[in-house]
Parts: C-alpha cells; structure tokens; sequence
C-alpha cells in the first residue's frame, strides 16, 4: 500500500484532515461547544426576541439572528474548539511527538484547518436550515454560493486566529476561559447577540474593528432581499483577510511546537 | 564501526547559565546507549539539540551524517523519538493513531506487526486515552517505530512506572537491539541502565562527568568493596586480626570493612570467628552498584 506521504501533498493533508475529523467527532465536549451550543442560542435568541422588530430596515428579529448565530457557529468550529485543542495537544506533547515525524509543519495546519472549515460548513448549513424551517428565515438560492465563499473565508481566519492566540495561553486549563473571555464581548457588541443597532455609535466603531461583526454582517447580507447580487460583501471579507494576515504574522513569529511548560 | 551520532564540543547557553558546558559524544550503529544525569543536569538539552527541535549555542552535531539544526524530511525518515512527556492522540485507537503516523512516512512498518511487537495486540482497538500508562508508553515506542527508524531516541521511557510496567518496557526496548536499531536512552534510573546500556555516559552541571560501560562506568570495576558485620557482646573490633583491623572504615554497632580484594579478606574474617566460635549472622559483602558510582559522580561540585 502506498502511504499519504508517498502519494504527495494533497493526500497527506487529507489523510491528517481524516484522523482530525475523527477525534474531533469522538471528543463530546468539542461536539457539544460547536454543534449543540449554537443551536441552543439559536433557540434561546429567537425564543425571546424572535418575534420583535429590528432595524432601520426593519426586518424580523429572527431573520436577524439566524445569520448571527450562523457567524457564532463558525468561530465555534474554528476559533473556539482549536484554540482549546492546539493549546492541550501543545502542551501534552502531541504536537512536538507529530513534528518528529517527517510531516510538514504545513500539512498539520492544513489538515486542522480543513477539518475546521468541513465542520464549520456542516454546522452553517444546519443552523440555517434549522432556521428556515422553525422560523421562517427565507435565504434565496442565489445566495448559497455567496453564505458558503463567507463561512469558508470567515473558518480560515478563525482557524488562523486561533494559531495566534493559542501563542499567548500558557496552558489547556487557561485555553476555554481566556477564549470565552474575548469572544463574549465581541458577540454582545458584534452584533449576535443583541442587534447591534441598540449599540452606541463609539462601541459600533469598536466591533467593527474586529472579525466578528464582519462575518456575521457578511452571512445577512446574504438574506436582505434584493441586495448584494452574489450575496458577497467584499469589505467585509477584506476586513476578514486582513485579520488572517494578522493571525499569520503573528503565528509565523510566535507558534512553538514544543510545550510552554518546559521539561528539565 | 559508523558513528550514528557524533557531538564535539556541544554548549547550549540560556542567559548566562550553559545548560550545556560543552559536551563530546560518539555512538555506533547498533547501540544503546544511556544518558544518565540528575534532573536540570542538561540531558533534555541535550537529546532537543539532537532530536533538531533546539538550536545550540557552539559545538558540531552530526546525526547520521546531517546537522539535525538543518533537518529536512528525509532525515526524519530515518529518526524516532519518544518524548518524556506525550499525551495519546486524542479521539483515535491504538490502531488508528498509528495509522496516522505511518501515513506520515514513504517506507513505514507493518502496523499489525508493530502492534504485536509492543505487545498491544489485546488493546488495538481500544481509544488511545484510555490505555494504562504502561500500555501508552508502549504505544508511544511504537509510534516512535512505525516509520522504520535507523536510530530512536527514548526520553525517561520508564518514569512513573510501576516495577511490572517497567520490565515489560525493557522487554521492549532489548527488542529494538534485536532490530539492529542505535538507542539512545536518557534516563535517571540506575538500574534501567545498567540493564540496558551498552555504554553509558554521565552528565552533571552541563558535562559529561563520566562514560564507560555498565561494568567500568567511573572506575566502578576497580573500587572497593565493603564486608559488614556484627560482633556478639563482648568482641571489640580491636580483638580483629591485624590485617583486618587495617581496613575497618566504620563501627557504629555495625564494622564495615572496605576492601579491594574481597574474596581474601572475607575467608580470613571467617577463619578468625570459626577459630573463635563466633558466629557473624548479619555477614554481607557488596560491590558498589551503579547507584553507588552515580551518586559519587553527579555529586561531586561540577
């Protein structure tokens, strides 16, 4: 039999990505933070404020959350569950035990990131098609093309993002807190959890520095009627690749394989 | 014989402190080779230096026949390591985390045949995670295995075990001797060594202290000996034959004899008490083991 090595790159990033999806679909905490948690805001989100009205638009809070929390989906497969994995993986030696190997560094980046964008594209289509169906948020056809080019760029820099930011936790029981503690914030001004409308314009300015107003805002603008012919909002997926180059700059200098915890 | 791994004058600086004062070590193909050395003594440095993970700070390093700092694919082809510290890969059984790691090689091993030789042939199908930590390190050897290494090298493979998990570990080990694998073992356990080693070599504070095999390691084969006993009330040490008065190191209820011709001076010992009939039931000679050659060495203010 011929292995992934010998067959060149592509499969060797595929046969990483296989192994990845697997302990990831094994691991019930990661399930339950990316699949289960999303829904449940979904349900919480749309149950309490789902009926009012938003907007200068003004359009059906539902049909404002629904894209939302799709945004808070795809961070959940990208940023949050990697950033928890890569900090312990670090930190138990499983990385530094790969980097023995003749694997390129590139291809564990690529096979992690792979799975992060397959699951984060599984997580979108089920939050959305979970949203058409209980609450009635229509999304035109034309625009699947435009929600899946968004949810695959807006995966890619959290994954990148989450390569950065694992740079800077010591350890796996630091990795969930110091996520939630950066992302809990910019859900409530980005526009996910409460309309971002009810913000003051100055905390407006804030969000929109950051990534995640512009994933969401680009996934609804995919759902306003008539808009956006592709449904792809390009200043949004700028802002969205300038913070991947940031997240790779920042990974290129400070990613370490070996464990921050260092052994005599 | 080709020298597998071969360091001249190997420093590693942090700060102002040198982890690593400037070490020279040479081992052949087919060797197991021990690095002893009591926790910060350098040895983690060390093997990171050679493993490619670590820069050095001065010295020539060559590990078959490449600079491991300039380590590329193909040398990792032919290097496996087992970590101190590795978790199991998380999510994945013993069969598929090794699946994993042969996909990362062009000419891996048989992963049955791996299986069977790490004696995990009960646990293939059992997630990773869950395996005893005996049965994990096993794993880790046979990951460190998979892709058919010339040359592997084990970190404290045996720390924390418990006395049965570490004979079968060394079972293990002896068996990548059979293999014709080079091993280059670190560890702080003497008697691991001493079973597995065929040289060892000694650091301390940064420096090879000493190297020789299990049996000549610091002048061990040429040191003294000591007899011990008890004397019944009433015996003085002083009433002892002259020739082995002159060797009494210690009394304190106990005599300890120290002595370099053993054999010699116990049958003049048991000639004086049968000729007395005292009888000396707590007798015990002792050769100084390893622990004993070890502990003098790594010591001694570097």
């Amino acid at each position: 039999m011929t292995t992934a090595a010998a067959r060149g790159p592509v499969a060797l990033v595929l046969h990483q990505a296989r192994f990845d999806l697997r302990g990831f679909l094994r691991n019930r905490q990661a399930r339950f933070f990316t699949l289960a948690l999303p829904l449940l805001f979904m349900v919480i989100f749309n149950g309490v404020f789902g009926d009012k009205v938003v907007g200068p638009g003004p359009m059906k809070a539902s049909a404002y959350y629904v894209p939302g929390i799709a945004a808070l989906g795809v961070i959940a497969a990208s940023l949050v569950n990697l950033v928890i994995s890569i900090t312990a993986q670090r930190e138990g030696g499983i990385l530094k035990r790969r980097r023995v190997t003749p694997v390129p560094a590139w291809v564990l980046v690529g096979g992690r990131a792979l799975t992060a964008i397959g699951v984060s594209l599984v997580v979108v289509a089920g939050l959305l098609a979970f949203g058409r169906v209980v609450y009635g948020v229509k999304l035109p056809t034309s625009a699947l093309p435009g929600i899946a080019f968004t949810a695959i760029v807006g995966s890619l820099t959290f994954c990148v993002l989450a390569y950065a930011l694992s740079t800077v936790i010591e350890n796996e029981d630091a990795a969930q807190p110091t996520v939630m503690a950066i992302m809990l914030p910019l859900y409530f001004i980005s526009g996910i959890f409460i309309p971002n409308i009810n913000l003051p314009t100055w905390l407006g300015h804030v969000a929109s520095v950051f990534p995640v107003e512009h994933l969401a805002s680009g996934f609804r603008h995919s759902y306003v009627p008539g808009a956006h012919g592709v449904g792809i909002v390009w200043s949004d997926i700028g802002v969205l690749l300038i913070w991947a180059a940031i997240g790779v700059a920042v990974a290129l200098r400070r990613f370490s394989w070996l464990p921050k915890a260092a052994t005599g | 014989m080709e020298a597998v791994v071969s360091v001249h004058g190997l420093r590693k600086r942090y700060g102002q402190v040198d982890a690593v004062a400037g070490i020279d070590l040479e081992i052949e193909r087919g060797e197991i080779f021990a690095f002893l050395g009591p926790n910060g003594a350098g040895k983690t440095t060390t093997v990171e230096i050679l493993e490619g993970f670590r820069s050095r700070t001065a010295g020539e390093v060559s590990v078959l026949g490449v600079d491991p700092a300039k380590a590329d694919g193909a040398w990792r082809d032919r290097v496996g390591a087992v970590l101190q510290e590795s978790n199991a890969e998380p999510g994945l059984t013993v069969r598929e985390s090794l699946q994993l790691y042969s996909g990362y090689y062009r000419e891996p091993r048989d992963i049955d045949e791996t299986i069977e030789l790490v004696g995990l042939r009960e646990k293939a199908e059992t997630l990773a995670p869950q395996l005893s930590g005996g049965q994990r390190r096993r794993l880790d050897v046979a990951l460190a295995l998979i892709g058919d290494p010339e040359l592997i090298f084990l970190d404290e493979p045996t720390t924390g075990f418990d006395p049965s998990a570490r004979r079968t570990a060394w079972h293990v080990i002896e068996g990548l001797r059979q293999l014709g694998k080079t091993v280059f073992l670190t560890t702080h356990y003497m008697d691991e060594a001493e079973e597995l080693a065929d040289r060892i070599a000694v650091i301390a504070g940064g420096r090879i202290v000493a190297e020789g095999t299990p049996g000549t390691l610091g002048g061990r084969n040429s040191m003294a000996s000591t007899i011990r006993f008890t004397l019944p009330q009433g015996t003085g040490s002083d009433e002892l034959p002259p020739e082995l008065r002159a060797l009494v190191a210690g009394e304190d209820g106990r005599v300890t004899l120290t002595t370099q011709t053993p054999l010699v001076h116990v049958g003049a010992l048991a000639e004086w008490a049968l000729a007395r009939g005292i009888d000396l039931p707590d007798l015990d000679v002792r050769r100084p083991t390893l622990e004993d050659v070890y502990l003098e060495l790594t010591e001694k203010p570097a």
